[in-house]
């Protein structure tokens, strides 16, 4: 074991958690945020959703399985879900120094330093999460022994954090026979992969490109980091493709923005869901899915145009999980269907986009 | 609820006596479901002999039939009782066994009973082998390529196909019982021979040693929707059955990947088989791909749900009987929050570490090596926020002498290398030994290949050992270091041995030193919760755990002298199980009535004591003095009950009272009086109450003199073991010379305690119940074998049928003075000897016993009640009730698993060796006996009967039983003394031959073609050195699974009770009838 070096993670409201630096050797600050699954972190830290914020992860113990290599796969690193970390520090319980997987080639805590991440490892997280839970989400900093204290608290909500995660080029994947646009607004790559799996070529466009000048067969929404609001141009782009009424399927924050064209609101939950483990029912039936999610923001689906309806909701605190048009093939759900991490059970929706596009397709030829 | 028609009646069959393989779990997932029946105005009727459980206590169900689970008796409850619904998934594979031959047969159509929950067609298509590979390969599952065979020769030329090394199974049988790894064709041929006793399909499969071995217990309710509450790892890899492994939740070395791709074909097969309710997907998993295959489904609550409920907090089987009514996932509520959905998956925010109890030191001439089959009797949870502080913690729970991973008594291991390729029950502590000896993660990896990142934690707990080991004083140790041994799970007691090795007598207060030190620091542990959710909702239970790895507790302490603490039992082993939990939650009931708060401290998954709604908090902990000191420090109580979860709290006493912890009831003092040989022995002499002679003795010429004084045969009680057995009685002196010289060793600091044994003389308990040194209310039970047969193996009759009235009086009146001598207030439990009124004391316990469940069902007096109340002071009611108005008989029977552990003679001595009972009640002695026998799993025999019945004594003793026999039709076979002996007086025998003659017909043949439908062997004597033929047969009618009496006494009142009794005389009387 390398020689301790202290860290800590100091709340807004001035709570302070000692503990000891497993990354790199730099502090930072964000918006502290929990999430409850207990597998996945090569996956999680990659997730463009997570851009600007200390994540805290409430499953102790981190690092066993160590961290996969960089081996591509359709033009996509195949085990993460963008090309670097984006969480701005980790905030673990017990690190395990050493490693154990036939698929890694380094340890979780090389990998932070390569990325210059902090890690803080030997705190509470269980009692951080209460406070979250309690208070709501705040913002903190993660300062590590030696190394400057950042002087304020920085709230990344304010910034356009989909514009610095989005993809600076049109990139195009794959050459299947349906042709989808992904609006990139912090994709994760696991979206790419469940549409080239299903015959796609997948176009992927930056978050503000008026992709409506394509040819294309379906719009795919992205997930993404940060206050829906702030995508203006997204949602103008979304209300163009919804005249051309060609399919649109929307995940996570591509869910907020479409629910914002069809007309309703969006707030900031008090501490958002993130974990494996949210249970989802289909509104008007009794199929319950579990989902994986990750969002602080959340749909208010009152306002919601007339030809819309609530797809699913939230089982445990009857949040929206997604909307859909009443006669047209637009749908989308606050969840992560495309999982990764976290349960697969709702891939199906891949599919019914697909159905969707086919018959679009179908009716267009006639 | 949206079920198709109203039930409103309903069946559940419980699992009968423990066994090896099908434990307590069993009671905490029937007394769920009877639960969640009850919620919905349904009338519950339960079948289950085993006495000792929660769910045959008043309340739970709303009837209970002591019966056998077998098709006949529930087809005869059916019958009377008309229920419209059965459940079968919550009596392990006796339920399920059980309910397949009732559907099988046609009994539930005919009687119109609906299966709640998982169709019984599923249950068959995961229990035959063939069928269920069948029904994966239609979904493109892979399951290991196996071949199902119906002879020898074909499962030889199977494995020739494979290749070797095979693993072989047995279907329809529990807990891997006749399975097991072959490596070459001799041992096919053996283990192949056997498994077909069992079962009449075998499958031979290739095997997949070293292969991760993983869990999912999935739900799916009729709407199809599913989830996984939990998944496993097993420390050892695949080659070590389920039961017999160091299991983790959830898993550690899985990614996201291996993870979600196992979890997704868990719910892929739970829909395409059709379970609705819980079932359990066992996997391997390939350490260097993600390659898999499914090893089985159990479409049934389990021992790994029962695991899985209390590792989350989620109540598998609560949720799983309302699933059986019809509800669906999402119209449940969470039972720990109240608020959010049942339909999720728990995050868990702790690691729980389970670790199998075994008791093979019991058994004569068992195997220790670990392999496809279970023999532990138990097992613990240990729950931390790392994964050295769960095992070290796990490792203490064990209860068997060990401290943690480190910091015990050396274990002696001659060849590291042979000990780690080849597991025993002492696997983790050769590992220990071998980290020590400097063997590299690799090294242990490759002749062991449990993951690396296991041994990596494990070898953390050796590097701080190590660290520890630098300072030489508590003082000197720094505060960190201090903090961070805490956090990895050393206890005060491994701390004071690194530092100081102090000795043994020293180390008391070294423990207390270092606590002190401990707290001036603020060392102190945490209190967390297990909410099911990871903090992200409150929770409204306090189901908790004390961790290191903590800076704020989760709770408030009120402290308002309003909380009373009871001490669970730990593991079930042998000598401890149902009865002290059915005792502590009894306890904690009436703790709870009087308006007070219980708190439980129990450390066990497979009891309903460690169900979190059963008391006001749970600490889910381990109960060391360091704990309970910890807690106690915590919660203030107005007082601790040591005398309800058996010899693991009683222990705790003085030590706690040392430490100004208030103990409610009898003094410490006083249970230290009746536990120490010494003073005990002491107040009998002044009383008057005459004990078996005895003596401590240092060397062995003073053995010899004190047999010279009061004759053979002896009592051998060592306190250092060498090999074999504690206990032993032997006859002669050359005995006593061979046991002396191999088995044990005698000095002055390992004394050697001898009794006198008498022989031929009634063994009988007295439980009772008493304040101030009063007497409130006793039982007085007798058993059916003669003293030297074990409390806990022997037959046990209340009330007493055959006992002298003098002797009656006699026993109640030391019963007295001994409970005035030791000024005892709660419960407490005698054994004496009685032979021709003169009655001798061989032990009193100042705790409740194993029979108190018993004898308060029996009567129908709580016992535990009357007790706590006692104990916390407050008024109890005692009902003017005697044994003498008793218009029935109760029988407590021994359930044994000799089956599982191979090549261990079964046969009865003062060890107790049995791992259940069950507790019957008949009109008279005859049906009560015959009942409780079948419920053990014998039955009444066809037509052959081999005796074998030892020296002339027993032969004498079982001719009126022969008689009988004989007179009834049956065919008897003899060995040749046993035939001669028979023919000499009016019986006629056929001779069978010994099994080490060549000359037929031999004993051995006719046991392996099963032409024997009962075995009486009863050994020559008491002693060790028993003849190996005798050992021959028993063992054969064992693996042959041919019911096997090795005790005359028993022998003869099992033959005349089914002489005398037909099968129809049997009346099926629920509990509230008598």
């Amino acid at each position: 074991m390398p020689d301790k070096k202290t860290a800590a993670l100091i709340l807004e409201d001035g709570t302070t958690f000692h503990g000891f630096s497993f990354g790199a050797s730099t502090s930072v600050s964000g918006e502290v945020v929990f999430n409850t699954s207990m597998m996945g972190y090569p996956e999680s830290l990659t997730d463009p959703s997570y851009s600007g914020q200390i994540l805290v992860l409430t499953f102790p113990l981190i690092g066993n399985y160590g961290v996969p290599g960089d081996q591509m796969q359709d033009g996509l690193l195949r085990f993460f879900e963008s090309d670097r970390i984006h969480i701005r520090a980790l905030v673990v319980a017990d690190y395990s120094f050493k490693y154990s997987h036939w698929n890694a080639v380094k340890s979780l805590a090389q990998w932070l330093q390569e990325n210059n991440i902090p890690g803080i490892y030997n705190v509470d997280t269980r009692q951080i999460t209460k406070i979250i839970r309690e208070k709501g989400v705040m913002l903190g900093k993660v300062t590590v022994e030696g190394t400057p204290v950042p002087d304020k608290f920085d709230d990344p909500n304010k910034e356009n954090l989909v514009a610095k995660v989005s993809c600076d080029e049109v990139m195009t994947y794959g050459n299947g026979k349906r042709r989808i646009v992904l609006v990139d607004c912090g994709c994760k790559y696991n979206i790419i992969r469940s549409l080239l799996v299903r015959d796609a070529t997948v176009i992927r466009v930056p978050w503000d490109y008026d992709f409506t000048t394509i040819d294309y067969d379906g719009v795919m929404l992205s997930n993404g980091p940060g206050d829906p609001q702030m995508c203006g141009a997204t949602i103008t782009n979304i209300k163009k493709a919804m005249e051309i009424g060609k399919p649109i399927f929307g995940i996570c924050l591509g869910n907020q923005l479409l629910s914002i064209a069809a007309g309703a609101s969006t707030y900031k939950l008090k501490y958002g869901h993130r974990s494996h483990n949210q249970p989802a029912l289909q509104v008007g039936t009794n199929k319950a899915v579990i989902t994986s999610q990750n969002h602080g923001f959340a749909v208010d689906t009152t306002k919601l145009d007339e030809d819309w309806e609530p797809y699913f909701i939230n089982l445990n605190d009857g949040t929206s999980e997604g909307i859909r048009h009443k006669t047209k093939p637009f749908f989308s759900v606050q969840f992560h269907p495309e999982a990764t991490s976290g349960p697969v059970d709702t891939s199906f929706l891949f599919d019914y986009f697909i159905q969707n596009i086919d018959q679009a397709c179908k009716a267009q030829k006639k | 609820m949206q079920s198709t028609e109203k039930i409103e009646k309903v069946i559940l069959l419980g699992s009968g006596a423990l066994k090896i393989g099908e434990a307590g779990e069993f009671d905490y997932s029937g007394s769920q479901a009877l639960k969640a029946l009850k919620e919905e105005g349904i009338y519950t009727v339960l079948i289950n002999p085993n006495i000792a459980t929660i769910q045959t206590s008043e309340n739970i169900a709303d009837r209970v039939y002591f019966l056998p689970v077998t098709p006949e008796y529930v087809e005869e409850v059916i019958i009377k009782e008309r229920p419209q619904g059965i459940l079968l998934a919550f009596g392990g594979q006796t339920a399920l066994n059980c309910g397949v031959k009732l559907y099988r047969s046609g009994v539930l159509e005919k009687y119109g009973v609906r299966v709640l929950g998982t169709p019984v067609q599923a249950i068959i298509d995961t229990e035959d082998r063939e069928k269920f590979v069948e029904k994966l390969d239609q979904i493109n599952i892979k399951t290991i390529q196996s071949h199902a065979v119906t002879t020898v020769e074909d499962a030889k030329k199977v494995a020739a196909e494979l290749g070797y090394p095979i693993i072989i199974r047995a279907a329809y049988t529990l807990g891997g019982l006749g399975s097991g790894f072959c490596d070459n064709e001799a041992e096919l041929d053996a283990l192949a021979s056997k498994a077909f006793t069992y079962s009449p399909q075998i499958l031979v499969e290739k095997s997949l040693k070293g292969w991760k071995e993983i869990e999912y217990e999935v739900v799916r309710d009729r709407y199809d929707n599913c989830i996984t509450v939990c998944n496993m790892e097993n420390f050892d890899p695949l080659g070590i059955h389920t039961g017999e492994s160091i299991v983790v939740a959830p898993s550690q070395t899985l990614t996201n990947a291996e993870y979600h791709k196992l979890r997704h074909l868990a719910i892929t097969i739970i829909r395409h088989i059709g379970i609705v309710g819980e079932c359990n997907v066992q996997y391997a998993l390939d350490p260097n791909s993600e390659d898999y295959r499914v090893i089985e489904v159990n479409a049934r609550l389990s021992r790994s749900s029962a695991l899985a409920s209390k590792a989350t907090g989620y109540p598998l089987a609560f949720v799983a009987a309302k699933l059986g009514l019809g509800y669906g996932l999402h119209e449940l509520k969470n039972s720990v929050t109240k608020s959010t959905t049942a339909c999720f998956e728990p995050a868990i925010d702790y690691i729980v570490c389970k670790i199998p109890r075994w008791d093979l030191g019991k058994f004569k001439g068992v195997s220790r090596e670990l392999g496809s089959s279970m023999k532990s009797v138990g097992e613990v949870m240990a729950i931390g926020r790392n994964f050295e502080e769960a095992i070290q913690k796990g490792l203490r729970m064990i209860g068997q002498g060990m401290h943690g991973f480190v910091a015990n008594k050396e274990l002696s291991v001659e060849n590291i290398d042979e000990a780690l390729s080849h597991p025993t029950d002492k696997r983790i502590f050769v590992i220990a030994n071998a980290l020590k000896h400097g063997y590299t993660v690799d090294r242990i990896y490759e002749l062991t290949r449990i993951d690396k990142w296991f041994l990596y934690k494990l070898e953390n707990i050796i590097r701080l050992e190590h660290e520890i080991e630098q300072y030489h004083t508590i003082d000197s140790i720094p505060e960190s270091l201090m903090l961070e041994a805490k956090q990895k799970g050393f206890s005060d007691f491994q701390l004071a041995r690194t530092v100081t090795k102090c000795s043994p007598a020293e180390i008391e207060e070294k423990i207390i030193e270092v606590r002190n030190r401990r707290k001036k620091l603020g060392i102190t542990p945490y209190i967390k919760q297990i909410d099911t959710l990871a903090a992200e909702y409150p929770a409204q239970t306090n189901y908790l755990y004390v961790t290191y790895n903590a800076t704020a507790h989760d709770i408030d302490f009120p402290q308002d002298g309003k909380s009373v603490i009871v001490l669970g039992s730990g593991a079930y082993r042998i000598g401890s199980s149902v009865e002290f939990d059915w005792c502590s939650v009894n306890a904690a009931n009436t703790i709870r009535k009087n308006g007070l708060r219980s708190i439980m401290i129990n450390y066990n998954p497979e009891t309903v004591s460690t169900d979190y709604d059963m008391c006001d908090r749970l600490y889910f902990d381990e109960l060391t003095l360091e704990r309970v000191l910890d807690i106690a420090d915590l919660e203030a109580p107005k007082g601790v009950i040591v005398s309800v979860g058996g010899q693991i709290p009683n222990n705790l006493a003085l030590r706690l009272k040392d430490q100004h912890v208030p103990i409610l009831g009898t003094s410490a003092e006083d249970i230290d009086r009746a536990e120490d040989r010494h003073k005990f022995s002491q107040m009998c002499d002044e009383m008057g109450i005459d004990q078996p002679r005895w003596r401590e003795l240092t060397t062995i010429e003073d053995i010899y003199e004190f047999a010279d004084e009061v004759g053979f045969p002896l009592l051998i009680r060592p306190s250092y073991v060498l090999s074999g057995a504690a206990m032993n009685v032997v006859s002669n002196k050359r005995e006593l010379e061979h046991f002396l010289t191999l088995a044990t060793s005698v000095s002055k600091q390992h004394p050697v305690v001898v009794t006198e044994f008498i022989e031929n003389a009634k063994e009988i308990e007295i439980d009772a119940v008493a304040k101030d040194g009063e007497v409130l209310i006793y039982a007085i039970s007798e058993h059916v074998e003669f003293a030297g047969v074990h409390s806990g193996d022997a037959t046990m009759v209340f009330p007493p049928q055959k006992m002298y009235v003098e002797t009656m009086r006699r026993i109640k009146k030391i019963s007295k003075l001994v409970a005035q001598g030791l000024h005892i207030t709660g419960p407490f439990n005698m054994q004496v000897m009685a032979k021709n009124n003169e009655i001798k004391v061989i032990e009193c316990n100042l705790r409740a016993s194993r029979s108190f469940p018993f004898v308060s069902k029996v009567l129908k007096v709580n016992f535990i009640e009357i007790a706590t109340k006692v104990m916390l002071g407050l008024p109890a009611e005692i009902p003017h009730k005697s044994a003498f108005d008793l218009d029935y008989v109760g029988i407590k029977a021994p359930q044994f698993s000799f089956s599982r552990l191979q090549k261990a003679d079964p046969v009865l001595g003062v060890e107790m060796a049995s791992t259940g009972e069950v507790g019957c009640l008949g009109e008279d002695f005859h049906e009560a006996i015959l009942k409780a026998m079948i419920s053990v799993g014998y039955y009444i025999p066809q037509k052959n009967i081999l005796l074998s019945t030892g020296d002339a004594r027993s032969k004498a003793d079982m001719l009126s039983a022969a008689q009988a026999l004989q007179k009834k039709g049956y065919n008897l076979y003899a060995t040749q003394g046993t035939a001669d002996y028979l023919n000499q007086n009016g019986v006629h025998a056929e001779v069978l031959h010994w099994p080490d003659s060549e000359l037929k017909p031999n004993t051995l043949d006719y046991i392996k073609e099963k032409k024997i439908d009962l075995v009486v062997n009863i050994p020559k004597n008491l002693s060790e050195t028993e003849l190996n033929n005798d050992y021959t047969i028993r063992r054969s009618a064992i693996d042959f699974n041919i019911p096997l009496i090795t005790n005359a006494r028993l022998a003869s009142a099992f033959i005349h009770a089914f002489c005398r009794l037909d099968k129809k005389d049997i009346k099926i009387k629920s509990w509230n009838e008598y």
